[in-house]
């Protein structure tokens, strides 16, 4: 129970509106989109409309020892936003404004509560694009994409969120509000905080103003289909488009458990029999490509496609993308619990990677539909299985753990673009090591001693 | 069982979904009170709960399953499938098994539930409603007085005459190549007459007969929404009798809602039924018709017999019309048939407008603010009429656009039609009303 007296001060400096006390609201705010998570119920959930009102809630909460989870749509996969020691959910979405697009300098400036595609839709009208394009670009918020450090489909050629991000307004747990950044291209200033804080998921600081480059929106792109009979063929496929010097905006892979399902399921005319289809758009001036396009055709046959096609017009291309967008829905149809990874090998590293993850679905005995980022490596192999069934559920874990193990042993990350949260937190020894782990935790405990932010994420206070 | 008798039922939904949040994209009310119990997820959750037996139905639990428009958007939009559509009803039902409806809907339920009481109820309305309401222009008038309508909200004056009161129980055409029944709803029969005279001028131009059985009543989409099932499951019985009598070859409306209803709710209300009702309710679900798809899929529609109707229009679609009937298309073709006529669409035609029957009541702030997205998409259009399928969405996008200063016409697409037809036989006469 909270102290009444923190109540009522929330009330009188928020608006009793803005306070959430009910046990169907707390219920609303106990979990996350990430599968296989414990749900718990926050005392109190706030939304705050301005740093101020942050500043105040750190405050009452420092003074009342009562921890702090900062929240924008609560998609993340990472069971990132779950309030598991109970406290105060701090719901960003009301401060959802964009304040500032900025043409001459390719900047906008925007509050967290902005939901991605809300800042594209913006700032199409003058031309320009902000790449990072997570799966859930139309829920998802900046603020929440930021603090994950989101990826998304075009991350081969235009990079992740942090490569976006130039400054950040931020509370930290002090009540303090630090400013950093700024529309300059160059800036060395200090240490770097915007790898600090970008993908620091909301366990470092409360973001309240972020600062992001955009670039124009490309002029001409071009889609293609390419077919493999073989999961190798394929892998050597990717690494060839690069080494020939080509960098897509999308280069997807979906393997041949996805492939049949999705056709099942949209019945778009997929190829049920290829063991991989690589989905590939290069994007640019027109010119450019026009003779990148050629190069991707000559590129996949030889490399021993079965079939290539480029999408005719818009209408093709869209159905190609509608096809990979189906992959998730799709697979997620066919049986009640989702658990979805995003473990991460270097490209190269990719057909071995797929194989790994078919040997440990024969081992365990589990369904595991495989699609994902292969230009940058993210795959995102997919268990489909139910958390009523608890035998399954433990192979689950096990499947899980050993796919960990075979990413980092071939030299990649236990998560791509999903972030650690709860999720992965017992698995960060395997990548880092103790002294690396502790090195994680001095960073945490320099800025937040009392693991008054987002606790029981990444570090834990054991 | 359906989801009206038993919360087990949508048991199955629930576990479908992974609570990806991408209903939040499309929910209206989401979009407004970016709570996350606004959006289905956020439901989905609290039914979860109920069924775990980690709460039990309260007065704010039920009052949060209110919070719902039943677009169906999240439904269409949801990756894994999960049909909020039942759950929602299902939740509603369950609160209302354990709770009882709140003292006003029971007034208001027990009234619907005796249609002579509801009528003359009405039409004293009528004769009075000038004390309550102040008429601000054709489209309607505002409460005078706090009444416990929103005073903003401009609330249409009940026809001094209901549809029902000016038609004779059959419309005779002199060669019938079909005999279609007017299921007329409340809001047609009470507000909007001139829709339904449309409809039956535009069924006759088609040389339907039309039959309008003078004792059918509500449907019961506002008792059953409600979650009050067995008032719902007496009225839906009454109706299948009275249209029995008809011997009509087909049910015509020109309400989605109530479209809905005849095709698939009144199915899944009688799902037990041991005593003939379950076979009528299917009997006349697969014979019954939303007006546009009658025309357009049923009797062979064709656009010779249109005269001119010259105006710019932009459509709105019903979310009972465009999703729980999948009907899209045939209104737009009826449109573009009409000669002289533009259809111009606007952004996401397919958004709720916000009414959502006693919604709009329960939350008219909420309502409203839903509303305004609509009215800003429409004015955007630069048309001069709104067309829709529906006389909820009619009352609420006049009030919208009045209360916006717009000067737009907002009819029903049968009423186009119609004029269209006049426009034929009278050349001079081309006004669209």
């Amino acid at each position: 129970m909270l102290p009444t007296q923190l109540i009522a001060e929330l009330k009188s400096t928020l608006g009793a509106a803005n306070v959430l006390t009910d046990k169907e609201d707390m219920i609303t705010y106990s979990f996350d989109a990430t599968a296989g998570m414990p749900s718990k119920n926050p005392d109190l959930v706030v939304c705050p409309n301005s740093t101020e009102d942050v500043v105040a809630i750190v405050k009452l909460a420092n003074k009342y020892n009562i921890p702090i989870y900062p929240r924008g749509s609560g998609t993340n996969l990472s069971g990132g936003t779950i309030p598991i020691e109970g406290g105060i959910v701090l719901s960003m979405l009301n401060m959802n404004q964009i304040l500032e697009v900025d043409q001459d300098n390719l900047v906008a400036v925007v509050q967290p509560g902005v939901v991605i595609q809300s800042l594209n839709n913006e700032v199409l009208k003058y031309g320009l694009i902000y790449p990072p394009d997570p799966g859930t670009v139309t829920t998802a918020t900046m603020g929440g994409s930021t603090m994950e450090c989101s990826g998304g489909l075009r991350g081969l050629k235009y990079g992740v969120t942090k490569h976006y991000i130039m400054g950040m307004q931020l509370v930290l747990a002090s009540g303090e509000v630090i400013k950093w950044g700024g529309k300059t291209v160059k800036n060395v200033s200090g240490y770097d905080l915007t790898a600090l804080f970008t993908g620091s998921e909301g366990t470092l600081g409360i973001v309240t103003e972020i600062l992001v480059k955009l670039i124009p929106t490309p002029e001409a792109r071009q889609s293609f289909l390419a077919v493999f009979d073989d999961v190798d063929k394929a892998g050597r496929c990717i690494s060839a488009i690069i080494r020939n010097k080509i960098i897509p905006a999308t280069l997807e892979i979906m393997d041949n458990m996805t492939i049949r399902t999705v056709e099942e399921y949209a019945k778009i005319g997929l190829p049920t029999d290829a063991e991989a289809v690589l989905l590939i758009e290069v994007d640019g001036y027109r010119e450019s490509v026009a003779r990148e396009a050629e190069q991707v055709l000559k590129v996949c046959r030889e490399e021993g496609a079965s079939d290539v096609q480029a999408a005719k017009d818009d209408a093709a291309r869209d159905k190609l993308w509608a096809a990979r967008r189906a992959a998730l829905p799709a697979l997620a149809r066919v049986s009640p619990t989702t658990v979805l990874e995003d473990a991460t090998v270097p490209r190269s590293r990719i057909p071995e990677m797929l194989k790994a993850i078919r040997q440990i679905a024969l081992k365990y005995d589990l369904k595991i539909g495989t699609f994902g980022h292969a230009g940058d490596g993210n795959l995102h192999p997919t268990i489909l299985t139910d958390k009523h069934n608890a035998a399954e559920m433990h192979r689950v874990e096990q499947a899980v753990n050993e796919i960990f193990t075979v990413a980092i042993s071939l030299g990649g990350t236990l998560s791509g673009e999903h972030g650690i949260g709860m999720a992965k937190a017992g698995f960060l020894n395997m990548e880092f090591g103790p002294a690396g782990v502790d090195v994680l935790r001095r960073l945490k405990e320099a800025l937040d001693p009392d693991y008054r932010l987002n606790p029981g994420k990444i570090v834990r206070r054991d | 069982m359906s989801e009206f008798q038993s919360l087990q039922e949508v048991q199955h939904e629930v576990n479908k979904c992974m609570k990806c949040g991408n209903c939040q994209a499309v929910c209206p009310v989401y979009q407004e009170t970016r709570q996350e119990v606004g959006e289905a997820r956020g439901k989905i959750k609290l039914v979860e709960a109920l069924l775990e037996g980690q709460i039990a139905v309260t007065e704010g639990l039920a009052d949060r399953f209110l919070l719902c428009t039943t677009c169906g958007a999240c439904t269409q939009i949801c990756p894994c499938g999960v049909r909020f559509d039942k759950i929602i009803m299902g939740a509603r039902a369950e609160a209302v098994r354990h709770k009882g409806l709140g003292s006003i809907k029971k007034y208001a339920f027990t009234a619907l539930k005796h249609p002579k009481l509801f009528d003359f109820g009405l039409k004293t309305g009528a004769r009075f409603q000038s004390l309550a309401f102040k008429r601000v222009s054709d489209k309607g008038g505002r409460a005078r007085f706090p009444i416990g309508i929103d005073r903003k909200k401009i609330i249409p004056a009940l026809a001094k005459v209901p549809l029902k009161d000016q038609l004779p129980e059959i419309v005779h055409v002199a060669k019938p190549k079909l005999k279609a029944a007017f299921f007329v709803g409340c809001m047609t029969n009470y507000i909007y007459p001139d829709m339904g005279r449309a409809l039956v001028d535009v069924l006759t131009a088609n040389n339907v007969e039309v039959i309008i059985p003078h004792d059918q009543h509500c449907c019961g989409t506002p008792v059953y929404a409600n979650g009050e099932v067995a008032t719902a499951i007496a009225m839906a019985k009454s109706n299948l009798d009275i249209f029995d009598r008809t011997g009509a070859d087909a049910i015509v409306l020109d309400c989605g809602t109530c479209t809905d209803s005849w095709k698939h709710n009144y199915v899944k209300l009688l799902e037990q039924d041991t005593s003939g009702y379950k076979e009528k309710a299917e009997r006349w679900a697969a014979k019954t018709y939303e007006i546009s798809d009658f025309l357009v899929n049923v009797i062979g529609f064709t656009p010779e017999n249109l005269g001119p109707v010259k105006r710019r229009v932009t459509y709105h679609d019903p979310c009972h019309v465009a999703r729980s009937l999948g009907i899209t298309k045939e209104p737009r073709l009826l449109l573009n048939s009409i000669p002289g006529l533009e259809l111009v669409e606007m952004n996401d035609p397919g958004r709720c407008c916000g009414m959502a029957g006693s919604f709009s009541l329960t939350f008219p702030d909420l309502s409203d603010k839903i509303l305004a997205h609509k009215v800003k998409n429409i004015a955007a259009t630069n048309v001069d009429a709104v067309a829709t399928s529906c006389p909820a969405c009619r009352m609420q996008l006049a009030g919208g656009v009045e209360n916006a200063s717009l000067q737009h016409d907002v009819v029903h697409v049968v009423q186009l039609l119609a004029a269209a037809y006049r426009a034929k036989v009278q050349p001079k006469d081309q006004a669209a009303k």
